[in-house]
């Protein structure tokens, strides 16, 4: 406070310019893929197997697709700062709806399409205008939304139900080599995402909703319209995943909401990088970790584990995972080190 | 209350005046009221382009209710602003923004995880066929900067990564992209460590210089006098003087903050317990001189090398940058982030502390620098946070010593109210002075022997500071040690018995008190 303020004046103290290049926590996502597809291609080949055979390959997308529709749509909600926990009930209405609207007739095929998606987008827009409008916490808006969901659906269908034309079964079963054109199709929902979240507005304020909602809000970003347009993007995507249920079926069927689908695509968004609080992230993580989960339950099923201790495994690889990335979200520019942990040695030259 | 001062109409009258340019932002006669509390009265302020009008007054005097009603957050109940000349009204922020209002608010309103280019322009960014234009983004951005001769930032660097000054220059940056003509600063200094400030008082030069008018709101008196061209002061929600800067002299300053001059501003020391002399026993026999924390070599990954002995009775000052370590120092003694090398002893008895718990068992305590995330329970009740340590940690004897609670809260100053209904009030209501009072009671309930102090002033009002002086003198004068961390130099070489100056984690130079401030800076800078 003297006045000579401008002593030793370093303008441009910061970090920024010399850093090394660190890890991006979607390029660690893949690392950790690439790793676990090599020790699960070892265990496999030991057994005198073939993780990499065409029906394993197959199954591994296959798996991927459904998970991956659900996940992507969670990425958006969870960059926002939110949650969707009744994904997996929507899942399941949107395949009956889906399948009882076709009532096998190919000509209903769009319109069982249409239906399904309005009522999955009807329920996330019920969702986001719950969380903005009323400020309901997101844990519990989409929690009792599910309930009800599960209430409709447990007193109106009993069993499966409805009946999906051949022609549009084709989008479960058909493949292209050994890649189903579910995954194609996924893959393409997360590359709109993916552009949504880099290269428009809406993207941009997805993050600044979840990174905080006060600097968006003063910074004219219309927080509700965002948060919401989130939750119907997440909710369609669920729908899609409904769709391609009842595909898989031929008919809906309600009992699907018991696949842990929300629970899991948050597993995958958050394995995939994604900040559980909001505001960091990307799809592609998401795809990485979606991509882990399929690995995964390949492999379990290849070697045969056992069901209920492959549930262990996967929730010990989740943590595992996710415990390794919160010691990287220490930002290295507030981590510096300036003495080793031996002492004083390390530094010569500049003396009081 | 205005009326035993009419120098607020000393501003010269730019109607009268020809030579001063019109005013871009007029408040006449602005009142507002919380819930039937009237917590500012009739203020008139008036912006002249390319002038910097410091805002000053002790918390509570209306300060930030002021600056919220220029910024938009809050609408004044009575009375009107005029934008050049025509009545405007703010109903949101952004309202205010747009219309060329910037406010920079202490809490930094930028999103860590994203870009400078993406914070400048959130919600405003450039569109191309409908998709982001990222290159123009990053140009407009690199304009900007370039503009305000800001080289070391760079559009695409991610905010989390850059300086809090850095951070605090993106954030006038980003007002500055709103042409904002009128910018309001809330002690922008409040965070920023001597040699960053230098940053920002360049960008206020070359702002005022582009005819931007700013409102700069600040508890530093240096800054006020480096800085502004008019001065307004606020007590108790009422207008009570603006003047130019030039014709205000800091006692008169002061007085009319406070009515305190500013000589007294210090307490001095109790003639009984200064030590006459340093040097480790030669102190005269009534002084109370043990050695209560001694560090002999201690480091870790943050600081080396350090040596320090603060006896009873007796207050020392880590000085120096922010970053120099002196934080570090704190948290190592404290059990933060313990230190890995070298001896530390209490009371003459080596110890480990490698937990916080540690430390309050062996009667350490640290009044940490951010009270608002780790000095306090906001949305508990000041009884609540005033026993926390105590029922954390000394869980048996906390009913009996929290009946002293209310006692600590009246000797420090906190308002009879406000103790009276210590049960019931919740600290995140109390103004920043009575939140910090709250975090020293809360310690000094557990009678500490080695109090560490860090930053224990930070953008509290005067009245509140001077508490905390005089507590600092109350603790000494019963044989508490007291480690005092401190940006304020004036507060340091006032209050401290010896200075150790930090720079780059090891101890620079040991000062003593009443240095000149100016020898405080050479040893911290280098330069010596």
């Amino acid at each position: 406070m003297t006045a000579g303020t401008g002593a030793g004046t370093k303008v441009g103290t910061g970090a920024g310019s010399a850093r090394r290049h660190h890890l991006g926590s979607t390029e660690i996502v893949y690392l950790a893929l690439v790793g676990i597809l090599v020790i699960a291609g070892v265990l496999v080949a030991v057994r005198g197997g073939n993780l990499f055979a065409q029906g394993n390959v197959s199954y591994m997308l296959t798996q991927t697709s459904l998970l991956g529709f659900v996940a992507v749509g969670q990425t958006l909600v969870v960059l926002c700062r939110s949650l969707d926990l009744s994904v997996g009930y929507v899942v399941a209405l949107c395949s009956l709806i889906g399948a009882t609207t076709m009532a096998g007739d190919p000509s209903r095929v769009w319109l069982g399409v249409v239906a399904a998606l309005a009522v999955a987008a009807g329920v996330g827009l019920v969702n986001g205008l719950i969380i903005s409008a009323l400020r309901v916490n997101a844990f519990i808006a989409t929690l009792g939304m599910g309930l009800i969901v599960k209430g409709f659906l447990d007193t109106r269908f009993k069993g499966p139900e409805g009946e999906v034309p051949l022609a549009f079964q084709t989008f479960g079963y058909t493949r292209i080599g050994p890649v189903p054109v579910s995954t194609i199709v996924m893959l393409l929902v997360a590359a709109a995402a993916f552009v949504l979240l880099t290269r428009t507005r809406a993207g941009y304020h997805m993050f600044a909703v979840g990174g905080n909602l006060d600097v968006a809000r003063l910074s004219g970003v219309r927080t509700g319209r965002t948060l919401v347009l989130a939750h119907v993007l997440c909710s369609l995507c669920a729908g899609v995943a409904g769709l391609l249920i009842a595909a898989r079926f031929g008919t809906g069927n309600a009992l699907v909401y018991s696949y842990g689908l929300d629970l899991d695509s948050i597993a995958a968004v958050v394995l995939g990088g994604t900040l559980l609080f909001g505001g960091r992230g990307s799809v592609v993580g998401t795809v990485g970790g979606v991509a882990i989960l399929a690995v995964l339950d390949t492999a379990f099923n290849v070697l045969d584990v056992n069901p209920f201790f492959k549930d262990v495994l996967r929730g010990v690889i989740i943590i595992a995972a996710v415990a390794l990335y919160a010691r990287r979200q220490i930002d290295p520019a507030s981590r510096r080190v300036r003495f080793g942990t031996k002492g004083s040695a390390a530094r010569g030259g500049d003396v009081a | 209350m205005r009326a035993d001062d009419d120098a607020h109409i000393a501003v010269p009258d730019p109607e009268s005046d020809p030579e001063s340019p019109d005013p871009v932002l007029r408040l006449h006669g602005v009142g507002k009221e919380f819930f039937g509390t009237s917590v500012l009265r009739d203020i008139d302020l008036t912006l002249l382009p390319g002038q910097v009008h410091a805002l000053v007054g002790e918390n509570g005097a209306g300060k930030s209710t002021l600056m919220k009603i220029v910024a938009g957050v809050h609408r004044p109940d009575t009375g009107a602003i005029e934008l050049d000349g025509a009545p405007v009204s703010f109903p949101t922020p952004l309202d205010a923004q747009q219309a060329g209002v910037a406010t920079v608010f202490q809490e930094f309103n930028l999103l860590p995880d994203r870009s400078v280019a993406e914070n400048v322009y959130l919600g405003r960014e450039p569109l191309l066929r409908g998709l982001v234009d990222r290159r123009r983004l990053h140009a407009d951005t690199s304009h900007l900067l370039d503009d305000l001769g800001l080289t070391s930032i760079t559009p695409w660097a991610r905010v989390g990564s850059l300086s809090v000054a850095q951070q605090q220059v993106v954030e006038i940056v980003k007002a500055v992209s709103y042409d904002a003509r009128i910018i309001s600063m809330d002690e922008p200094t409040a965070a920023l460590a001597e040699q960053e400030v230098a940053l920002l008082y360049e960008l206020i030069g070359r702002l005022r210089d582009r005819g931007v008018a700013i409102l700069y709101v600040s508890h530093r008196l240096q800054e006020i006098y480096d800085l502004a061209d008019t001065i307004t002061v606020l007590k108790d929600g009422n207008h009570m003087l603006t003047a130019p800067a030039a014709e205000v002299s800091p006692d008169r300053l002061v007085r009319t903050m406070v009515g305190r001059d500013f000589a007294g501003f210090f307490p001095d020391k109790p003639a009984d317990t200064v030590p006459t002399d340093t040097v480790p026993g030669e102190v005269p026999g009534e002084v109370p001189g043990e050695v209560r924390l001694a560090l002999e070599g201690a480091g870790n990954q943050m600081v080396d090398d350090i040596d320090l002995e603060v006896r009873a009775g007796e207050i020392v000052a880590l000085a120096g940058l922010q970053g120099s370590g002196r934080t570090e120092i704190a948290h190592g003694v404290f059990g933060i982030a313990p230190f890995t090398r070298g001896r530390m002893t209490v009371d003459g008895q080596p110890v480990h502390v490698r937990t916080p718990r540690q430390g309050v068992r062996h009667r350490l305590a640290l009044v940490t620098e951010d009270r608002k995330s780790e000095g306090l329970a906001l949305g508990q009740s000041v009884l609540a946070n005033a026993r926390l340590v105590l029922d954390a940690v000394l869980p048996r004897a906390s009913d009996r010593r929290a009946r002293g609670i209310p006692g600590v809260l009246r000797s420090l100053a906190v308002p009879a109210s406000t103790v009276a209904s210590a049960q019931d009030v919740e600290v995140q209501y109390l103004s920043g002075g009575n939140q910090q009072k709250v975090v020293l009671a809360k310690w000094l309930v557990t009678e500490p022997r080695v109090i560490v102090l860090d930053e224990p002033t930070r953008g509290i009002d005067v009245g509140a500071k001077r508490a905390v002086y005089d507590l600092m003198r109350t603790l000494t004068a019963e044989g508490t040690a007291v480690l005092l961390i401190s940006s304020e130099l004036p507060e340091v070489v006032a209050m401290a018995d010896r200075i150790l100056v930090l720079r780059d984690g090891r101890i620079a130079g040991e000062l003593p008190g009443g240095s000149e401030e100016e020898a405080i800076m050479a040893l911290a800078t280098g330069a010596a």
